[in-house]
């Protein structure tokens, strides 16, 4: 084989990479924070009023069947023509924001439906107000046990975003290919941005693994009441 | 000229489906038999070969898709090998199954209870013969619903590959928009018909893990 790897040309254009990587790492990160909220809101919302199970069912289905690209495109291409106009970067968030949230739903419907309705009694009877039960009998251990579903779910959402590269998106695989048509070498190229994109799922693994640990500490969402009533 | 979306334009996108399944068959089959050796290597007995599928297994699950595929499909060019651009896609859709298959039957495998591997040792039954008459009948049975599941996200990310060319439903998607330019009607048929493929296998890998749970006694 004659093929000789020529990775300067590569990293003589680092600039637009690292450009393309912090407009992934803030698509993603944005994305993940609306969908993450979305879906949790969603979850809670099909819980407490009834009316709303069939709508959100069929939002979560629809979206959970359909690629994610098809979907972005019905958000950048189809919706200016019933007059929503947005930029590639805007129809890229809300796109992801309403994907992850239909598997954020799915993800903490399980978690809600894994704390036994007698928990609730018990905390009531402790004179909890409905609204700490929510939040510490029922969300916190609910969100605690699917955490690592959730962040498996955020990871391939990053790696999605790659798909943005279809609308022009400047992010990292859309850098990777302008910067492939300068270099005319793509194979080098695609593996400098393979190994960015490994290296970012390892780091948002380790990051939600932190913040896992931080927002849930091990043990009930009580124990997180006793503390801040000591502290208080 | 500006076509209109009519019956023929319709009937252009559904017959690309067929595309989309016959990735989805390939990247199942290819995918299917090299998720295999990696889920049995990932429980052997020796570490460094366990070490390498779980390497394997970190790399597929930590790039996206369509990394996989710019790939393989450059990769195969450089190699000297002219492949239809099919080609690179059923390839770099079987690498990406056989990363996501091979840990869910890991987990399968692993599942099983450690005495039935025992037991089968007492039975003076081979490594081999473990495997097949003890641990992979009931692994399988744990790891059916898992996989449907996720052959739902193996039909819809053969959409990535539309991008080097390859005429399936996002890409027939795509034509029909250039030459209609009604983006929300063609797109809508688009994902209704993903839907009408991925929803029954949705519902099916539903019914098996409830199956699942309410078959086992104990």
């Amino acid at each position: 084989m004659s093929f000789q790897f020529q990775f300067e040309p590569v990293f003589a254009r680092a600039d637009v990479l690292f450009d393309g990587f912090l407009l992934t790492v803030q698509l993603a990160g944005l994305g993940i924070l609306l969908g993450g909220l979305l879906g949790t809101l969603l979850a809670l919302l099909r819980r407490l009023v009834p009316a709303l199970g069939l709508p959100i069912t069929a939002y979560v289905e629809v979206v959970r069947n359909t690629p994610f690209l098809v979907q972005l495109f019905i958000v950048y291409l189809g919706l200016p023509q019933i007059g929503i106009r947005l930029t590639p970067e805007q129809a890229a968030v809300i796109t992801m924001a309403l994907n992850l949230g239909a598997y954020t739903t799915e993800i903490v419907r399980a978690g809600l439906d894994s704390v036994h309705p007698s928990q609730i009694e018990a905390g009531l009877s402790l004179a909890l107000s409905r609204w700490q039960v929510l939040r510490y009998i029922v969300l916190a251990p609910a969100l605690a046990r699917v955490w690592p579903s959730l962040s498996s779910q955020f990871v391939l959402m990053m790696l999605s975003s790659s798909v943005f590269s279809f609308i022009s998106v400047q992010e990292l695989s859309g850098a990777a290919s302008n910067v492939e048509q300068d270099t005319f070498r793509s194979f080098e190229t695609y593996i400098v941005v393979t190994l960015a994109y490994l290296g970012l799922a390892m780091v948002l693994r380790l990051i939600l693994m932190a913040l896992g640990a931080v927002l849930f500490p091990s043990g009930s969402g009580l124990g997180r009441l006793r503390q801040s009533a000591g502290n208080r | 000229m500006i076509r209109q979306f009519g019956i023929d334009e319709f009937i252009f996108i559904l017959l690309s489906a067929r595309w989309t399944l016959v990735l989805t068959l390939i990247a199942l089959s290819l995918g299917g038999v090299f998720g295999f050796v990696i889920a049995l290597t990932r429980v052997s007995r020796f570490a460094p070969l366990r070490l390498l599928a779980g390497a394997w297994i970190g790399l597929v699950q930590g790039v996206p898709v369509l990394m996989l595929l710019f790939l393989s499909y450059f990769g195969l060019a450089l190699a000297g090998l002219d492949l239809p651009p099919m080609i690179a896609a059923g390839i770099s859709l079987s690498l990406y199954a056989g990363g996501f298959l091979g840990e869910i039957w890991r987990g399968a495998i692993q599942s099983v209870p450690h005495p039935q591997w025992e037991a089968s040792a007492a039975l003076a039954l081979t490594r081999a013969q473990q495997y097949r008459y003890v641990i992979l009948p009931q692994a399988v049975r744990i790891a059916t619903p898992p996989t449907v599941g996720f052959v739902v996200q193996l039909v819809k990310n053969t959409a990535i590959v539309s991008i080097i060319g390859v005429v399936e439903l996002a890409r027939a998607g795509n034509l029909i928009n250039n030459a209609t330019f009604q983006p929300f009607k063609v797109f809508a048929v688009v994902a209704l018909i993903y839907f009408c493929i991925c929803w029954p296998i949705s519902l099916l890998a539903r019914r098996l893990e409830r199956g699942m749970h309410a078959g086992r006694p104990g």
